[in-house]
């Protein structure tokens, strides 16, 4: 067993000794070159041998009973191995960190587009031809898909002081509702998994974001032991919390395989991925805020309304950063979860703040009009001292410079007043919003090995095209000052030791401190051959000094040294808050005529403790940051009225903002080091760029043209409509 | 997809000996590639097109121009000529889709793709398109892709074309061949029904009908000439409306407006009545918001899609007030000059 590192204490910065001078550096990823000549090999695309191939069937009803298969229709296809079912089939995917099995419901359909069956082929072709043509019978019975109007409903309210009396004792108050449409993460690679069988142990190549947690719950849906369990996910295309649990593609896949003992691919269509695999909660918000004439809060209210199916753990938790972003002494908030039959819902990128923080931002930004207050400057009068509600000091915080480094450069100081900057049909405007997420520590282990001048890192760790193969070889190869291409990071392999996974931000910061832990181990024991003390030893392109003493590690490492590293949260974690903060700012243009909405340009600045690798860092900004203009612009799942199915289930119909939508986008990060966060004093970053970056869109479209939009996102017909009722 | 037989046409001659109700015409293949894949559509063969000669060039025909069906959008919208001379088909056609399926598409396949009403594409749900009889989802469902203008009780699913509006616009022809190897021309009001009781028939070809060309009528020069999209994103998504516009004003009077719509009708929409309320008149807001009046006045809306009203009205009106002189123009609106 590791021993596993408790984070009591606030941490040495020991990258600021190291020379190595690899860590922070924006280094290419080592794996980037396989990527883009397609030489990476993503789940379904290193075939096994004999493998055939599965395509799930989907319920077209929303709730009921299957009450039987027709399979007379595929009679006479050529190459149909059979219509696999099973009570281990599961209805979604798990939930992130579930760590055991999802809801396997046998008859039971609970939501239109569930997975109900898999047809095997001998082609896919034939597997998908065959999955058309099955028919399968219902009993149906009623089913609520409205969270408006369902009657199902859990509460759980929370609150500090007296917010309506400070409503009601405030200079100026701001009283709104805003909504949000479902969306779907919408990763580039589908979910895809390749299962087979060698006696009672099952290998699954897949793609999945957290392969520790996904290894579990694969076992348990299969009903064996998670010794026997195996999964493969070296090279992930994209996750965005929609590959954190196992999904009904692997364990079909597992299932079928061994039923029929050959090799099973189940991949999903792109409506599949739609119909089955879980999709963010739309939000129905109300924000309250009470403040005094100088802008200074007295309450904060965040009251919401998500929805999930009956039995699902997780809840879109959209008041996360409310908690904790702005001062107000009165506080409350109520979250509804309405139990209604739709896709699932479950954690897509940044659960809660990448909703949360667009109502929550665009409030502020009403008070700040309402007040009459310049709304960096309001937010600048808000910052709690300690965290509001925890009342415990924030371990490193720099919300207040990123405000003002950000409304620097960007030229905040030239906006213009509401809807009076005119070019040609376009009203310009400018807006901005605050940035923050919290971060978390997650346990997590890692093997490094140094023979000679080579090190090897290994680690369940997975990498979903954040980087994590740069900033783990970076990190061992800081600690052991060893040139990049001296480390080779073996990732994506639950036989390795197991790792925080991706999700939540905490990859970076969870695993990247089990290998700079196992790595520093290392250190000592290399120090130990110097006869030295660690901290007297430098380490530097495959030499180790000290004093007057220098020695090759090819000499030092002959033998190779083998530590393992572990880590886990603590005291630091109790005793701070520990978050990522930002500031986004946007410049729009509105068309005047046709309300159709395009960002000019875009800043966030950004601070998230020690930047591992600068150019990773500032890509995960800009792909948060494009998630928050899609948000705001573009992004929205369509539900059939009558049955809650997803009706815009390719990426035609959903709209992720295409490269036209996107404009240059600036990011900066600014110098930070958490001690309280993990040795490395770094935070997570993948989740700080979209957080609040929607919000500064529409306070941007409001400022260019007046027209507020609450109701996200903001397509043409809105804002037209706002432009009408303004006479404009 | 089913299973499907496939051949290669040498000729034209080839290729219509093997077409008949149950088989298909391939061209570049986006549109039908991905309707077999769902099964809504199911041909029991394909006849491909590409290796037949002479259907890819763009020739003078008259004064105007012949563009052969396999000419592809890209190059159609790159060419010369059409920048040059009917500016409003190129930008139409640089609206559509993204650079990769524009590479790919085809003027004949352009014109015949399908409707992207949902409820066509969903077929666990009934719809009159795909399956006729069986009830139009679209009503009472999601519709902010659906039609406002030309539908039926049994359909309101709208044309998804740019191409075709501005080939609309400019009084195109469409030159068919027929199974007896004689040539016919329809304009695209003759070639497109309406959904009425039938909306699976969305054409008057028979199924052994090939698209040869597209023919444009000589140039209107001078001329001012706009294509304006209004979508839910910056690219790569169908109109919510389009307008597209070939404008003559004459001593400060509109001599000519002619005038075409996309994203609102079952078919590339055309109104004589509102171009005839602006020829002979003075250009102004007042005339443009009133003939914007005039083409929605019998609007079929749902409430998904009732917003096309206005944003239809407002566009028309941007693109009058380009056209005519009354504001700068952006984008999207060129001048033809004198031809030489
Ligand atoms: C994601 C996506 C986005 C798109 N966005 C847009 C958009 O914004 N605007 C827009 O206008 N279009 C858009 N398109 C549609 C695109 O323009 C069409 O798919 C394309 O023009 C079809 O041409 P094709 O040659 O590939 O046709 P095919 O798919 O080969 O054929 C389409 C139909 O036409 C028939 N056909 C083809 N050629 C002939 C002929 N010569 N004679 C008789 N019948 C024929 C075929 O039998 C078939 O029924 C989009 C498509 C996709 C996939």
């Amino acid at each position: 067993m590791t021993d596993m590192f408790r984070m009591d204490k606030p941490q040495p910065r020991l990258f600021d000794e190291t020379v190595q001078g690899v860590i922070g550096k924006p280094l290419d990823r080592p794996e980037g070159l396989l990527k883009v000549t397609g030489r990476a090999p993503y789940a379904a695309e290193v075939p096994e041998a004999n493998m055939v191939h599965g395509v799930l069937v989907r319920s077209t009803i929303t709730r009921g009973r299957l009450t039987g298969i027709d399979k007379s229709a595929l009679e006479g296809l050529s190459g149909i191995l059979g219509v696999i079912r099973s009570p281990e089939f599961v209805r979604n995917s798990a939930q992130g960190m579930a760590n055991e099995a999802p809801i396997q419901p046998e008859d039971h359909v609970a939501y239109f587009g569930q997975p109900m069956a898999l047809v095997v082929a001998e082609t896919f072709e034939a597997a998908r031809d065959g999955a058309h043509r099955l028919r399968l019978s219902y009993e149906t019975e009623h089913a609520e898909i409205d969270p408006t109007t369902t009657s199902e409903i859990d509460t759980k309210p929370d609150s500090f002081g007296d917010l309506d009396s400070a409503m009601a004792q405030a200079d100026v108050t701001i009283d709104q509702k805003y909504s949000t449409p479902g969306q779907v993460s919408a990763a580039m690679e589908p979910h895809a998994s390749i299962a087979w069988w060698e006696g009672d142990n099952v290998t699954l190549r897949g793609s999945y974001q957290m392969l520790r947690f996904n290894r579990n719950e694969l076992a348990d849906s299969l009903g064996i032991d998670p010794e026997n369990v195996r999964i493969l996910s070296p090279y992930v295309g994209g996750g965005f919390g929609s590959k954190l649990g196992i999904g009904s593609e692997a364990v079909a896949a597992a299932i079928a395989a061994r039923e029929l003992g050959r090799p099973v691919r189940v991949v999903m269509s792109r409506q599949h991925v739609f119909d089955m695999v879980l999709r963010r909660s739309e939000t129905h918000q109300r924000l309250r805020l009470a403040a005094k004439a100088d802008g200074t809060l007295l309450g904060i209210g965040h009251e919401d309304r998500v929805s999930n199916l009956p039995g699902e753990e997780f809840s879109e938790p959209t008041a996360m950063a409310t908690h904790f972003m702005y001062g107000g002494e009165n506080r409350l908030y109520n979250h509804e979860i309405a139990r209604i039959h739709r896709t699932p819902s479950g954690s897509v990128r940044a659960p809660g703040e990448a909703v949360g923080m667009l109502a929550l931002e665009s409030a502020m930004d009403e008070l700040a009009e309402v007040a009459g207050i310049d709304p960096v400057e309001l937010r600048l009068r808000n910052l709690p001292e300690k965290h509001p509600e925890k009342g415990v000091p924030f371990s490193s915080r720099r919300f207040e410079d990123c405000l003002r480094e950000g409304a620097k450069e960007f030229g905040w100081e030239n906006r213009t007043p509401t809807a009076s900057r005119r070019e040609g049909d376009w009203f310009i405007g400018c807006g901005m919003s605050g940035a923050g997420r919290a971060n978390m520590l997650v346990p997590s282990e890692a093997r490094v090995t140094l023979e000679g001048d080579r090190a090897i890192v290994e680690t369940d760790m997975t990498d979903i095209g954040t980087g994590s193969y740069a900033i783990l070889t970076q990190i061992a190869a800081e600690l052991l000052g060893l040139p990049m291409d001296r480390v080779e990071t073996r990732l994506g392999d639950t036989r390795f030791p197991g790792a925080s996974g991706s999700g939540g931000s905490v990859g970076a910061g969870s695993s990247g401190s089990s290998v700079f832990l196992a790595a520093k181990k290392i250190r000592a024991r290399l120090a130990e051959a110097m006869g030295c003390a660690e901290e007297d030893l430098t380490l530097q392109d495959g030499i180790a000094r000290s004093g007057n003493i220098q020695k090759p590690l090819s000499e030092l490492a002959a033998t190779a040294m083998t530590e393992e590293g572990g880590i886990k949260p603590g005291a630091m974690g109790k005793e701070f808050f520990q978050a990522g903060f930002g500031a986004h700012f946007v410049e729009i243009g509105v068309n005047a005529i046709t309300g159709e909405a395009r960002v000019r340009r875009m800043l966030g600045v950004f601070s998230a403790g020690r930047i591992l690798n600068e150019k990773t860092a500032t890509s995960q900004c800009i792909g948060g940051m494009v998630w928050g203009l899609g948000a705001a612009l573009t992004e929205e799942l369509q539900h059939d009225p009558r049955t809650g199915g997803i009706v815009s289930r390719d990426l035609a119909n959903y709209h992720v903002a295409s490269h036209a939508d996107v404009p240059m986008i600036d990011v900066r990060l600014l110098p930070e080091r958490d001690d309280q966060a993990n040795p490395m004093q770094a935070k997570g970053i993948g989740e700080l760029g979209i957080s609040g970056a929607g919000a500064a869109v529409t306070n941007a479209i409001y400022n260019a043209c007046g027209v507020r939009i609450r109701d996200f996102p903001a397509t043409p017909d809105k804002i037209i409509a706002g432009l009408e009722a303004l006479g404009r | 997809m089913r299973p499907f037989d496939y051949h290669r046409a040498t000729d034209l001659d080839d290729a219509s000996g093997h077409l008949n109700a149950s088989t298909q015409i391939i061209a570049g293949g986006t549109n039908l590639l991905d309707l077999m894949k769902l099964q809504v559509m199911t041909p029991q063969q394909l006849v491909d097109i590409n290796r037949i000669d002479g259907l890819d060039r763009i020739e003078p025909e008259g004064e105007g121009l012949r563009i052969g069906a396999l000419v592809p959008n890209s190059d159609l919208a790159g060419d010369e000529r059409i920048r040059r001379n009917y500016p409003v088909l190129s930008r139409a056609l640089l609206a559509g889709a993204s650079g990769q399926l524009r590479n790919k598409a085809t003027t004949g396949g352009n014109l015949l793709q399908r409707t992207r009403c949902p409820y066509f594409y969903e077929t666990a749900m009934p719809c009159n398109k795909r399956d006729p009889g069986t009830g139009c989802a679209a009503r009472g469902g999601a519709t902010r892709m659906n039609a406002v203008l030309g539908v039926s009780e049994h359909c309101i699913a709208a044309h998804p074309s740019d191409m075709a509006v501005g080939m609309r616009v400019l009084g195109a022809e469409v030159e068919i061949r027929r199974a007896d190897g004689s040539h016919t021309r329809k304009t695209l009001d003759e070639l497109y029904s309406l959904p009425g009781e039938r909306p699976d028939i969305e054409t008057t070809l028979s199924p052994d009908d090939i698209i040869t060309a597209v023919i444009l009528p000589a140039p209107v020069a001078p001329s001012v000439q706009s294509y304006r999209k209004v979508r839910d994103r910056a690219s790569y998504a169908f109109a919510l409306v389009s307008v597209a516009a070939v404008v003559q004003v004459e001593g400060g009077k509109i001599t000519r407006a002619d005038l075409a719509f996309g994203g609102i009708a079952s078919r590339p929409w055309r109104d004589p009545a509102v171009e005839a309320m602006l020829v002979g008149e003075t250009p102004s807001i007042d005339l443009f918001r009133a003939a914007g009046k005039r083409l929605v006045a019998a609007a079929e809306t749902q409430p998904g899609n009732a917003f096309k009203l206005p944003m239809v009205r407002r566009t028309l009106a941007g693109v009058l007030a380009e056209a005519t002189g009354l504001s700068e123009p952006t984008t999207g609106t060129d001048n033809v000059g004198e031809i030489a």
